[in-house]
């Protein structure tokens, strides 16, 4: 796309708030249940049935409202936005209009520069989800399963400060992370608790007014997003250097097609008629509501990740993957803090080995088999020369596979590291009398064989040589 | 059957099965009988529940003779159809629930039950209590025991009917503009529609959220008490429920009028009040001044706005909370539906009633973009003035007294023609819904053999200055015992 | 202000609420006299008046986030019009 186009992007996000129990009624969140076994009478919108606000909604969106430094507001109101839809029972839906709970937030993002960049949250509301329809399956007809109605969802709205696919997927990132850090969300994009739309326009650039935008809708991967995104951005800039002009409308975006095409059934004009909801008093959030939920804030992502280079000496990039869960970071410090091999070391370990371990068998960190103990347990050992860092992975993979801790498995593996000079010494004396021919070449200059020699000595002793010594010696030996 | 235990209040009631005059099965009987015999001139009722009822009856006498008697043991009514009855068909007077049994009961179901009170039946009812006259029924409008030719009054016309005509002591009712005290009025019965958040809505099927509540009709104020103290209280089902506590009602009753500040509406006696029922109105409330009520003018400047802010907000409301209505998951459905719009268009279009669907309209228009501000958000603005209007007033007086309704009751079929016309009929108890505030229907005289109302409106929490204002009243007079000669 | 036959189909599309041919004549008409009827409302002088949205002046009370309503789903759906594998059905939607 030619740079005479500016993008213009802003990110819808509704993430499901993790509570046990529905916004305005008791039934279960639960996920996967047999259809309609958790729509009670409240979330079928029988007659005379009457929503009460879970509080936990409000704590959890109080604690993201913090979280991006946003205003709490102390007075808010919950509105009905009307309209007929199978899966919208009471023809109307809960949420939140002209006095949201949360306004006038922020976070910051690195852009394609390496700079820092602030992305404006104008607003993060409460709502309640719809439920869901099956298209297939019934003659002639679509199921309507009524479970997901009255689950919590905080719609999180940006400025449209965004100004390519790749930031709009970094602010998106972020607050994934956000979410799963405060424990507000579990932020399955799968099982659709976190959920994007995205509004898209383009403009020439140096132009201040923006451009007409059209919505993509529930975007549920960082992949299609970036996509979805850039698909739609070449569409535009295509419709108006044809000389049309973009229509204002919402559109999907199809991921086999990689193109997006618009939504029939939603254009006519939707006057939600909004007005606040009369069954519902307006919720009044005090100062000393709010620090009580401040002072339960955990650390967070930025901050931590910050920590991370300054007291573990870090390298930013490390920092990043490491932070990116707080699980993950947890895990990373407690090894730290039961280890006595250096931080960087433990980054390295987790990051890689460990990292590889769990995306290949489809873990998440807090299903490591692995404990933190027995991975500390495991790099005092290459810390303390007991075994070599190679040797450490094949360790590593028995204790994948549960066979025991790390002393165990050497033990009963026999893959002590050897470190005895005169046992060195011995073999190396063996390996150059073997090979007269490459110690002679070497001798004569090809530095480049001491590879060779060692890997012999390597292949001698079962790899369990410690290399430092058997390079040391070597040198020694060959002159 | 010469007990003639149905000419007996619910007070007496209580007293005569505490007694052992009676048993509550006999009770039970004799109503239903009356029932069988005399509702199909009335069409007071959409369900009549006997097998259960005698069944409640019998545990209830089994209770009693056990020392476990609640406070209602025994002790029979009837509910106004919007209120939803486990395993009971629940109609709202609407084709559209023609057919719906209703998997719960509503709270104040629940309560009254939970003292062992006896559900005789399910009263008819205008559709989805939008009427005056109880003639937007689908099941039929329900007759005035005092002129079978002559409207009971809406929207609980059935309940106001029942009680009338001595099929039942008592009866449940919703009153959102004056569902209660109107029909009450007109059917010479006691109405008491309670402050906004003192009875649970949870289970009232809703018309307009912010005005609905739930209610009483009886024969005397002394009933009213009784029932009130049973229905009231906090509901955590309900967010607009309201956490205040629940004084002995029944105690309230005694105590004299005399210092009671009365205040008269200077814009109530005006052409729009029926010369006669001005004249009766007025001889109420010189009976109470003589008794040492001090009565006081006051001036509601904006309680002439009281109906058209109230044509607004309702059925802005209304149009919202029937959505629900849409023949996926209970109610009517049209048949053979082409396509999701038809099913939608076609089941509501059928399912509901001509005056319905002009309120879901004009509740529509007004929530629609470009009419909101003018409409909606301006009629909030009045009803803040007219609550102000009475907050004022009670800055001076403890209670406003005047005309419950601008004529006795109309024929059947005289103001049908104009929606605004019937619209006029709640004038006078609109304002209390408005402003949230308790109001009150008592009987103070006839019009050309037709009754009429008094009405009485307090500050919020006022209940007990209704009832012992109506209760001393009734003390001194007695059109509360007068009963229609076909139902003596 | 009266209202004209478009305002009041639109208004019917929004509701959902099909008029029979001989309702809708005398429907634009009654809802004529009622807009008309409404808007008196206009003569108030409402400026720096709060609009009121509750009779009362409360605060929304706050449920504990706790299970406790079971879900009887047959029961229920024994008032449902169409139902089939524990789903409601509507005519096929096409989105």
């Amino acid at each position: 796309m030619s740079s005479a186009w500016e993008v213009v992007i802003g990110l819808e996000i509704h993430a499901q708030l993790a509570t046990s129990s529905k916004i305005f009624s008791g039934a279960s969140t639960a996920y996967g249940a047999e259809p309609n076994t958790q729509a009670c009478l409240i979330d079928l919108g029988y007659p005379g049935v009457l929503p009460v606000l879970n509080k936990e909604v409000v704590r959890m969106a109080t604690m993201f409202g913090l979280a991006v430094d946003a205003t709490i507001a102390p007075r808010s109101v919950f509105a009905r936005k009307n309209y007929f839809y199978p899966d919208l029972p009471k023809g109307y839906q809960i949420s939140q209009l002209e006095l949201p709970i949360v306004e006038f937030g922020e976070l910051f993002i690195t852009d394609a520069d390496g700079n820092e960049k602030r992305i404006g949250i104008t607003r993060a509301h409460l709502e309640e989800d719809a439920g869901k329809s099956v298209h297939e399956g019934f003659d002639k007809s679509s199921g309507i399963d009524l479970n997901r109605t009255g689950t919590p969802l905080l719609e999180i709205v940006s400025e449209p400060d965004l100004r390519s696919a790749k930031e709009a997927v970094a602010y998106m990132r972020k607050i994934h992370t956000i979410v799963r850090y405060l424990g507000i969300s579990d932020g399955n994009m799968q099982e659709g608790s976190f959920r994007c739309d995205a509004n898209v326009s383009v403009r020439p650039r140096g132009q201040e007014e923006l451009g007409t935008r059209a919505e993509i809708k529930n975007l549920n991967s960082f992949r299609f997003i970036e996509r979805a995104i850039n698909i739609e951005v070449e569409r535009q800039v295509e419709v108006i250097e044809d000389g049309g002009k973009v229509v204002q409308e919402t559109r999907l975006y199809d991921s086999v097609k990689d193109e997006t095409r618009s939504m029939r059934s939603k254009e006519e004009a939707n006057d939600y008629r909004y007005f606040p909801d009369p069954d519902l008093l307006p919720v009044e959030i005090d100062a000393a509501y709010i620090e009580a939920v401040r002072e339960t804030l955990p650390e967070l992502p930025a901050a931590k990740q910050q920590r991370f280079v300054a007291d573990y000496g870090l390298r930013e990039d490390d920092a990043a993957i490491l932070t990116a869960s707080r699980a993950l970071a947890d895990f990373f410090e407690e090894v730290v803090a039961s280890t006595q091999g250096k931080a960087q070391g433990v980054a390295n370990f987790v990051i890689g080995d460990l990292a590889g371990a769990l995306n290949r068998d489809g873990l998440d960190i807090e299903q490591s088999p692995v404990s933190t103990a027995a991975v500390a347990g495991l790099l005092d050992r290459i810390k303390d020369n007991t075994i070599s860092g190679k040797i450490a992975k094949e360790v590593f993979e028995a204790m994948w596979a549960g066979e025991g801790t790390a002393d165990e498995i050497i033990e009963a593996k026999g893959l002590k590291q050897i470190t005895d000079s005169s046992a060195i010494e011995a073999i190396v004396d063996k390996v150059i009398e073997a090979n007269p021919g490459q110690v002679a070449e070497y001798k004569a200059g090809k530095d480049k064989l001491i590879g060779f020699f060692v890997g012999q000595v390597m292949k001698e002793t079962g790899g369990k040589a410690n290399p430092g010594q058997v390079n040391q010696v070597l040198k020694q030996k060959l002159g | 059957m010469s007990r003639d235990l149905h000419a007996k209040t619910l007070t007496e009631l209580a007293a005569g099965l505490e007694r052992g005059d009676f048993t509550s099965v006999e009770l039970t009987g004799d109503l239903l009988g009356r029932i069988d015999s005399h509702n199909a001139a009335l069409n007071a009722f959409v369900t009549v529940t006997a097998e259960r009822a005698l069944a409640t009856a019998k545990s209830a006498d089994e209770a009693r003779a056990a020392g476990k008697a609640g406070a209602l043991n025994g002790l029979p009514l009837v509910h106004k159809d919007i209120f939803c009855t486990r395993d009971v068909l629940t109609t709202c007077g609407s084709r559209m629930l023609e057919n719906f049994i209703s998997p719960y009961d509503a709270t104040i179901v629940e309560r009254l039950s939970g003292a062992g009170a006896v559900v005789l039946g399910k009263t008819n009812m205008d559709e989805f209590a939008m009427g005056s006259s109880n003639e937007t029924s689908y099941f039929g409008p329900v007759k005035n025991p005092w002129n079978l030719e002559c409207s009971p009054g809406g929207s609980s016309g059935g309940s106001a009917a029942a009680v009338a005509a001595r099929l039942t002591p008592a009866a449940t009712g919703t009153d959102t503009g004056g569902s209660i005290r109107q029909p009450a009025a007109l059917t010479g019965t006691v109405g008491l529609k309670p402050t906004y958040g003192r009875v649970s809505r949870y289970g009232m099927v809703a018309f307009a959220s912010s005005l609905d509540q739930a209610g009483v009709i009886t024969r005397s104020s002394a009933d009213a008490a009784l029932l009130l103290g049973v229905m009231a209280g906090f509901d955590e089902r309900d967010s607009t429920s309201i956490d205040h506590p629940v004084p002995d009602y029944t105690a309230a009753l005694s105590g004299s009028v005399k210092g009671l500040r009365v205040g008269v509406v200077r814009q109530h006696f005006d052409d729009g009040l029926d010369e006669k029922t001005g004249t009766a109105v007025r001889e109420a409330l010189a009976v109470l001044e003589a008794n040492g009520a001090v009565l006081t003018e006051v001036d509601m400047p904006n309680l002439d706005l009281s109906v058209p802010t109230y044509y607004v907000v309702a059925p802005a409301e209304c149009s919202s909370n029937l959505s629900r209505f849409d023949g996926v998951r209970f109610g009517r459905r049209a048949e053979n539906p082409e396509d999701l719009l038809d099913l939608y268009c076609r089941s509501r279009g059928e399912g509901f009633g001509a005056e319905v669907k002009r309120r879901i309209m004009t509740g529509t228009y007004v929530l629609s973009a470009g009419y909101y501000d003018a409409y909606y958000l301006k009629a909030q603005q009045v009803r803040h003035l007219i609550a102000d209007d009475f907050h004022r007033a009670f800055e001076n007086v403890d209670v406003i007294a005047g005309p419950t309704a601008p004529t006795p009751a109309f024929k059947l079929g005289d103001k049908t023609d104009d929606p605004i016309t019937m619209y006029l009929n709640d004038i006078y108890t609109i304002g209390a819904n408005l402003a949230g505030l308790p109001g009150m229907s008592t009987p103070c005289g006839f019009v050309d053999g037709l009754p009429v109302g008094l009405h009485l409106v307090a500050p919020h929490w006022g209940e007990e200055t209704l009832l012992r204002c109506a209760h001393q009243y009734e003390q001194l007079t007695e059109w509360h015992l007068a009963c229609p000669e076909d139902f003596s | 202000m009266s209202l004209d036959k478009d305002q009041v189909q639109h208004i019917a599309m929004l509701a959902r609420l099909k008029l029979a041919d001989d309702e809708f004549a005398e429907t634009v008409d009654k809802l004529s006299r009622i807009v008309d009827f409404v808007d008196q409302l206009s003569q108030a002088d409402t400026s720096d008046v709060v609009p009121m949205a509750h009779p009362l002046n409360q605060a929304q009370r706050l449920r504990a986030d706790e299970v406790t309503e079971t879900v009887d789903r047959d029961h229920f759906q024994e008032n449902a019009p169409s139902v089939e594998g524990g789903f409601y059905l509507v005519p096929k939607v096409l989105e």
